[in-house]
C-alpha cells in the first residue's frame, strides 16, 4: 500500500495523473449536475405543495393537486407482485441450474437467462401488450376472479391492462437477473462442503437447505435487491401495460400508475407546474432506488454484475 | 452395533449419542429421501415455469416478427397505413440510422471517459476513488427515465438558473445522444476497472522497474494488455445502450426522414416500438413486432460477439 500511495503522488508523472482525473472528474461533474437539475426541476412542485406530494391522495392537473400517494402505492404494488413470484421461482430455477442439471445444459441454460437480461424492456412491454393483455382480459384475472369469488383484492371488471398484468411483467424481467445473481452465488458454495454434507447422510435437499442456501444467502439477498431497484423503476415496459389512472386502484384488474410510468406518459404535454412534480417524482423514484441499490451493492460482488450489464 | 454394555463399566455417552443419532437418521431417512426428492423436483418446476415465458417471449418475437423482414423494411422510411392498402407502413430505414447516429455520439463521448475513469479506479487506491466507484455503481442502478429528465433540462430547454445560462437546442438526436452516453459512461468504468484490475502487477511492476513513467506503462502495458476486456465493456455497454427508450422518450422528437443532422429531430428503433405498440393502427401494432426482433437481434449479436470476440482474443494471445 505504501508503494501504491507513492505512486499516486501527481508529482511521479503529472501528464497521466492529469487525464486521469480529467475524465473522472468530468464524470463527477455530470453526476452533480444531474442531481442538481433534477432537484431544481422539482422546486416549483414542492413550493406549490409541499410534503402534501408525498402523502396527499389526489394527483391532477386541472386542479393543481399533485399527491402522489397513489402512485407511489402502485409502484410498490407492482414490484411486490413481480417479487412474490420472482423470489421463490428465481432461488429455486438457480437452484435446479446448479445441481440439477447436467453439465452441457447447466451452460446452455445459464447464458441463455444471461442473453434475456440484455433483452430492451421495451420488447418485454411489446409481448405484455400485445400477447399477455389479451390472455389476462380473457382468462387469467376472470379466472382469479371466479376462485376468490371476486373479493377484494380481485373485484371484477377485468381490464387486461392493469396492475396485476404490470407486477407480470416486472417478474418476466427482473427472473433472468434474480436467476443469473443467484446462480453464482450457490455455484461459489465450495463442493468439500456440498459432499461433506452428504457423507455424513444429508439427504440432497437437506444440504442444501443447511449448507448451500446459508452460504450463498448475502449473493441471493444482493440479487433480490438489485432486482428490487430495477422493478421499482422500471419505466416503458410498466408505462405499457399498466394504463395511466393515478387514482388508488381499487383492485388488481385496474389500472393504476407507477412513480416512473407517470413521468414517462404525462411529461410531454404537462403544464409547467406538472413538469416540476414529475420532478418531484423522478426526486422521489431517484432516492427510493439509490437507497435499495446502495443496500444490494454490498452484498453481490458476483460474476454477472461484474460486466455491469445485469 | 454394540453398545459396549459391559459388566460393571458405564455405558459410553459419547457411544450412545452417535447411536441415538444414527437410530434416528435411520427412522427418519425414507420421509427425508421423500421430501427431498419433492423439494428438489419442485425447484425443476420453477425452473420450467420461469423458461416459458422467456421462450414464450421469443417464440412471439420470431413468430410474428420474423415475416415483416424484407428489403422494403429496412429501406423505406414509414408512413401511416392509409385506406387503400391498410397494411402498408412502410420501413424502418429513419430508425435505423437514427439510432446509428444517436448511439454512435454517445458511444464517441461515453467510451473515453469511462475508459480512462475505469483505469483511474483501477489505478488509484485513494478514498476519492472510493467515493467515485460507489457514485458509479449507484449511477447504473438508477432508473433511466430519470437521464431522460436530466437531457431534456439541460438539452432540449436548457439550464436558466443562478445566473447560469445556457441555451438549450431543442428536440435533438444529441439530446437522446447525451442521455444515452451519460448512462453508458458507468458501466463502462466498472467494467473496465474490472478488466484493467485484471492485468497482473508484475507486468506492470516490471514497466515500471525499467524507468518508464506510470502514463507510459498504461498506454503501453496495462491498456494493450487488458483489451480484451475494455472491448467486452464497451460492447456490452453498447447493447444496452441500443435499447435504452425511456432516456430518449421525449428528448429526441420523432422524424419520419432519414436524419443525419443530430441537431435535427431524429427517429430510434426502441422509441419506434413504442410508439408503434401504442398506436391505434392495426398494421403498425403487428409492425412492432418486426422492429423488435430487429432490435433483440442487434442487441444479441452485439452482446454475443463481444464475448466471443473477447474469448478469441484472449486465445490468440497465448
Amino acid at each position: 500500500m505504501t508503494e501504491k500511495s507513492k505512486d499516486f503522488s501527481v508529482k511521479s508523472d503529472w501528464a497521466h495523473w492529469s487525464v486521469l482525473y480529467g475524465a473522472s472528474g468530468l464524470f463527477a461533474l455530470i453526476c452533480a449536475v444531474f442531481l442538481i437539475s433534477i432537484i431544481v426541476s422539482s422546486i416549483p412542485a414542492w413550493s406549490h405543495s409541499g410534503a402534501s406530494i408525498i402523502y396527499g391522495r389526489v394527483w391532477s392537473q386541472s386542479t393543481n393537486s399533485f399527491g402522489a400517494l397513489a402512485i407511489i402505492t402502485g409502484t410498490l404494488a407492482t414490484t411486490a407482485i413481480a417479487l412474490f413470484f420472482a423470489i421463490p421461482i428465481g432461488v429455486g430455477s438457480a437452484i435446479a441450474i446448479v445441481h440439477l442439471l447436467p453439465g452441457r445444459l447447466k451452460i446452455l441454460l445459464s447464458s441463455l437467462v444471461e442473453l434475456l437480461a440484455a433483452v430492451p424492456s421495451v420488447v418485454y412491454g411489446l409481448w405484455g401488450l400485445l400477447v399477455l393483455a389479451p390472455w389476462f382480459e380473457k382468462t387469467v384475472e376472470p379466472g382469479l376472479a371466479g376462485i376468490t369469488g371476486g373479493r377484494f383484492p380481485f373485484q371484477a371488471p377485468p381490464e387486461g391492462v392493469s396492475l396485476l398484468l404490470a407486477g407480470g411483467v416486472l417478474f418476466v424481467m427482473i427472473l433472468p437477473m434474480i436467476v443469473a445473481l443467484s446462480r453464482d452465488a450457490i455455484a461459489v458454495v465450495p463442493n468439500e462442503q456440498f459432499e461433506g454434507a452428504l457423507s455424513v447422510g444429508a439427504t440432497k435437499w437437506q444440504v442444501i437447505r443447511k449448507v448451500v442456501l446459508p452460504g450463498a444467502r448475502t449473493g441471493i439477498v444482493g440479487a433480490v435487491t438489485l432486482a428490487t431497484a430495477r422493478a421499482l423503476g422500471e419505466t416503458v415496459a410498466v408505462a405499457m401495460v399498466i394504463g395511466l389512472n393515478p387514482l388508488f386502484p381499487p383492485s388488481l384488474f385496474s389500472t393504476a400508475s407507477t412513480l416512473a410510468s407517470t413521468i414517462a406518459l404525462q411529461f410531454q404535454d404537462a403544464t409547467p407546474l406538472q413538469v416540476a412534480a414529475l420532478g418531484a417524482l423522478a426526486l422521489i423514484l431517484m432516492a427510493m432506488t439509490a437507497i435499495v441499490n446502495w443496500f444490494g451493492r454490498r452484498f453481490v460482488r458476483g460474476s454477472a454484475f461484474r460486466a455491469g450489464v445485469i | 452395533m454394540t453398545t459396549g454394555v459391559v459388566e460393571g463399566i458405564p455405558p459410553d455417552p459419547i457411544l450412545e449419542r452417535r447411536e441415538m443419532v444414527q437410530r434416528v437418521a435411520r427412522k427418519t431417512l425414507d420421509r427425508r429421501i421423500v421430501v427431498s426428492g419433492a423439494m428438489i423436483g419442485l425447484c425443476g418446476v420453477a425452473l420450467v415455469l420461469a423458461v416459458i415465458p422467456l421462450f414464450a417471449i421469443l417464440y412471439s418475437l420470431v413468430q410474428k416478427g420474423i415475416h415483416w423482414w424484407s428489403i422494403d423494411f429496412f429501406t423505406k422510411v414509414p408512413q401511416f397505413p392509409s385506406l387503400i392498402d391498410p397494411n402498408d407502413v412502410g420501413g424502418i430505414s429513419n430508425a435505423i440510422v437514427g439510432s446509428l447516429v444517436i448511439d454512435g455520439i454517445a458511444a464517441l463521448f461515453a467510451i473515453p471517459i469511462g475508459i480512462v475513469a475505469g483505469l483511474f479506479l483501477a489505478e488509484s487506491e485513494s478514498k476519492l476513488a472510493g467515493l467515485l466507484r460507489t457514485t458509479a455503481e449507484i449511477m447504473t442502478g438508477l432508473p433511466s427515465i430519470l437521464l431522460g429528465i436530466f437531457a431534456y433540462q439541460m438539452i432540449v430547454i436548457g439550464f436558466d438558473q443562478w445566473g447560469i445560462k445556457l441555451p438549450g437546442i431543442g428536440f435533438s438526436g444529441i439530446a437522446g445522444s447525451f442521455a444515452i452516453g451519460v448512462l453508458m459512461i458507468p458501466v463502462i468504468m466498472k467494467a473496465s476497472e474490472t478488466a484493467l484490475r485484471g492485468v497482473p502487477s508484475t507486468i506492470r511492476e516490471a514497466g515500471l522497474a525499467l524507468g518508464a513513467r506510470r502514463g507510459v506503462v498504461a498506454r503501453k502495458v496495462v491498456i494493450p494488455t487488458a483489451l480484451p476486456g475494455l472491448i467486452t465493456a464497451v460492447l456490452l455497454a453498447l447493447s444496452r445502450a441500443v435499447g435504452e427508450t425511456a432516456p430518449i422518450l421525449w428528448v429526441i422528437g420523432a422524424s419520419t426522414m432519414v436524419e443525419l443532422n443530430p441537431k435535427k429531430e431524429m427517429a430510434s428503433m426502441p422509441l419506434q416500438i413504442f410508439q408503434s405498440a401504442t398506436s391505434p393502427y392495426v398494421a403498425l401494432r403487428e409492425e412492432a413486432w418486426g422492429i423488435a426482433l430487429f432490435l433483440v437481434f442487434v442487441v444479441l449479436v452485439i452482446n454475443l460477439g463481444s464475448r466471443l470476440f473477447a474469448a478469441w482474443l484472449q486465445r490468440e494471445r497465448r
